[in-house]
């Protein structure tokens, strides 16, 4: 099933949780809505859901107004951060409530209810569980039992929200991909509401980055990753060094640096900043030719498993910046602390200060570290 | 054996040294013994000290059995009421926001700040003969204070906060998560709140239940300023015991005393019952669980 999402609107009393929000997922697509805490994402899945209203706007399941049916003819599963299991039913209960609860008519016979439960017990590998309590389970386990109940019955929407927050790292990289290879198994429609920009990368067709109510790109994890349409995307997913720079006349001036920014062409003396990524840069012990690299010294390098980070200063304005590589590149020419070098941006994006979507946040004044 | 070192040294370091322990214990059931039990004992024991001839001819005694009926029609009337407005009330606080909870909340409490006495006092001043109301009743030939309805209306005063304040924390616990899962799953409100809010809340309901009945029966102080104390038919039994006693008839007074705290014990018997029950449905569960 596909889902529309049109122009809509959501206020908590002077709070503005969603504005303006367009959305459109084909069916059979599994889509993350990303983003920081209290940027929206999960109003919007709850009104998708109908647990919300919206105060404007429509949402579409192919291309017919749901927005005034009632939660419970949406036909949608829906799995809850915390689960939401029935404590006081058994795992078999919980799975079976959804076809339990159908009016008589509509109601399977108990030995059908009986086959699907096992069915999806089977699906979520969790068979040997069926009269345990939920709290005689694991938050892995729950989470399955959680998202076996919600595809009882047979959603043509699945909704997640957070569906890995309370799981510790091993856990949760595990049940991801478990999750996707069970969305290629079952192709429903599926989003899932995450401030992990890594599950959204790894596990997504789609991903939704939203801030602040708004929705700030839409793309494959690729396109997000690679081609951030606002500053916003481009320090959210992933780390970043952002530089002081001047736009004038199609060039960008970043210390002593110069980058070719045709799409300001028009723009003179802009204040703006250059977004790099920390493994974006090669570093150089000898100057080039041209305006191509910035001066800087090592001041700290450190081992992360199979990356070698290394902090800069650079000589212009003694801000720190952050450089990534692999060991292998690392040992073939091993900097160390007080070594000059010469930074080599391989991809530099440059956004104008006075881009409305470039208002940089507080907290990223400039300084050179990831967030 | 090899693992009940590390576990006495654990023991030892995590609880008190034994004479602490003791001296506690002691305490703590030197003190139920004084102010419970031989209370207790002491309201059997004069209730039989003249035979159980004496005995069973207080009981059946016409105004004592007038007085038991009635004391159990205002449990019947009051503890349905409070059970359906607990729920409603403790529903509305934990689930919802909307103005004027606060006041709600507060007025849930009243009961239990004013004086029952006072209590009673104001369901005079409304309907009786000089009360505010009391010339239209008593114009359409409607009698409420000295009267059945007063007391039931008294009883259902007092008893007001049991069974909302048990269940109003313990939902506010449990938030709106279970439910939100059973409506997305296509469950109706009326099958939500039977099958999800009702088995989640069934002990505090169950706890506040017994607390409403036992205090519904043992109400003194409104009852009394509403009843008239007309006997064989305002008089209810905790009232009927004071009139035996002012009377100087002890055991019959302590019969119909014993009758009440008789009551009390199967109410806490019928608790222990089924919180029984449920745990042990639970560890052969478990059990079973394990075992296969």
């Amino acid at each position: 099933m596909s889902i529309e999402i049109q122009n809509l609107h959501k206020r908590f009393g002077a709070f503005v949780a969603l504005d303006q929000i367009d959305l459109s997922i084909p069916p059979g697509q599994l889509v993350a809505l990303l983003g920081p805490s209290g940027c929206g994402k999960t109003t919007l899945l709850r009104i998708i859901a109908g647990l919300e209203t919206a105060d404007r706007g429509r949402v579409l399941f192919d291309g017919e107004d749901a927005s005034r049916r009632h939660v419970r003819e949406r036909g949608v599963g829906f799995v809850f951060q915390h689960y939401a299991l029935f404590q006081h039913m058994t795992v078999f209960e919980n799975i079976a409530f959804g076809l339990r609860v159908r009016p008589r008519a509509a109601r399977p016979p108990e030995a059908a209810i009986r086959a699907k439960v096992d069915a999806l017990l089977g699906l979520v590998q969790m068979g040997w569980l069926a009269n345990r309590y939920p709290s005689q389970l694991s938050g892995g386990q729950r989470q399955r039992i959680a998202l076996a109940r919600a595809l009882a019955v047979e959603p043509q929407v699945l909704l997640l929200d957070e569906p890995f927050g309370a799981l510790d790292t091993k856990v949760r990289k595990e049940l991801r991909r478990w999750l996707r290879r069970l969305h290629d198994e079952l192709h429903i429609t599926s989003v899932f509401v995450t401030h992990d920009q890594e599950e959204a990368l790894e596990v997504a067709d789609r991903i939704v980055v939203m801030n602040h109510g708004r929705i700030e790109q839409i793309g494959s994890p690729q396109e997000v990753y690679d081609a951030p349409a606002t500053p916003f995307v481009y320090q959210f997913l992933g780390n970043i060094n952002l530089f002081h720079s001047r736009v004038h006349a199609g060039w960008a001036r970043v210390g002593g640096l110069r980058v070719r920014v045709p799409e300001y062409g028009d723009t003179e003396h802009a204040p703006a900043m250059a977004y790099v990524r920390p493994h974006d840069i090669d570093l150089l012990r000898e100057p080039e030719d041209g305006d191509t690299t910035l001066t800087a010294t090592v001041s700290r390098v450190s081992q992360l498993g199979s990356l070698v980070r290394l902090e800069l200063i650079q000589s212009s304005d003694g801000e720190i910046a952050e450089v990534e590589m692999t060991r292998e590149r690392y040992a073939a020419d091993p900097l160390q602390i007080g070594d000059l070098v010469f930074v080599k941006p391989r991809q530099v994006r440059v956004f104008l200060h006075d881009n409305p979507k470039a208002t940089p946040l507080p907290q990223w004044s400039g300084h050179g570290d990831g967030i | 054996m090899s693992d009940s070192t590390p576990r006495a040294s654990v023991s030892a370091a995590t609880t008190e040294p034994r004479f602490v322990r003791v001296a506690l214990v002691t305490v703590a059931l030197s003190f139920l013994t004084l102010f419970l039990f031989v209370p207790l004992a002491a309201v059997f024991y004069e209730a039989l000290r003249k035979g159980v001839g004496v005995y069973l001819a207080a009981i059946v005694d016409p105004y004592a059995l007038a007085a038991i009926r009635l004391t159990l029609l205002s449990v019947a009337i009051a503890v349905p009421l409070n059970l359906a407005f607990g729920v409603a009330a403790a529903w509305a606080i934990a689930k919802f926001e909307f103005r004027g909870k606060s006041v709600l909340i507060t007025l849930i409490d009243l009961p239990f700040a004013v004086s029952p006495v006072i209590a009673g006092m104001i369901y005079v001043l409304l309907f009786g003969a000089q009360g505010w109301l009391g010339p239209w009743l008593s114009a359409h030939d409607v009698k409420i204070i000295f009267a059945v309805p007063g007391i039931v209306l008294a009883t259902v005063f007092v008893t007001v906060p049991f069974i909302a304040r048990e269940l109003i924390p313990l939902m506010q616990a449990q938030g709106t998560d279970e439910e939100e899962a059973a409506l997305v799953l296509g469950a109706s409100g009326w099958l939500t709140f039977w099958r999800i809010t009702l088995p989640n809340i069934q002990w505090g309901l169950l706890y506040g239940v017994v607390l409403c009945t036992a205090r519904a029966m043992g109400e003194f102080g409104a009852v009394s300023v509403v009843s008239g104390h007309i006997r064989g038919l305002t008089n209810t039994l905790p009232l009927h015991v004071e009139i035996l006693y002012n009377e100087y008839q002890f055991a019959a007074a302590f019969a119909c005393a014993s009758l009440l705290t008789l009551l009390a014990l199967v109410m806490l018997a019928f608790k222990a019952l089924i919180e029984r029950r449920v745990l042990r449905q639970r560890c052969s569960t478990l059990a079973m669980e394990t075992s296969s």
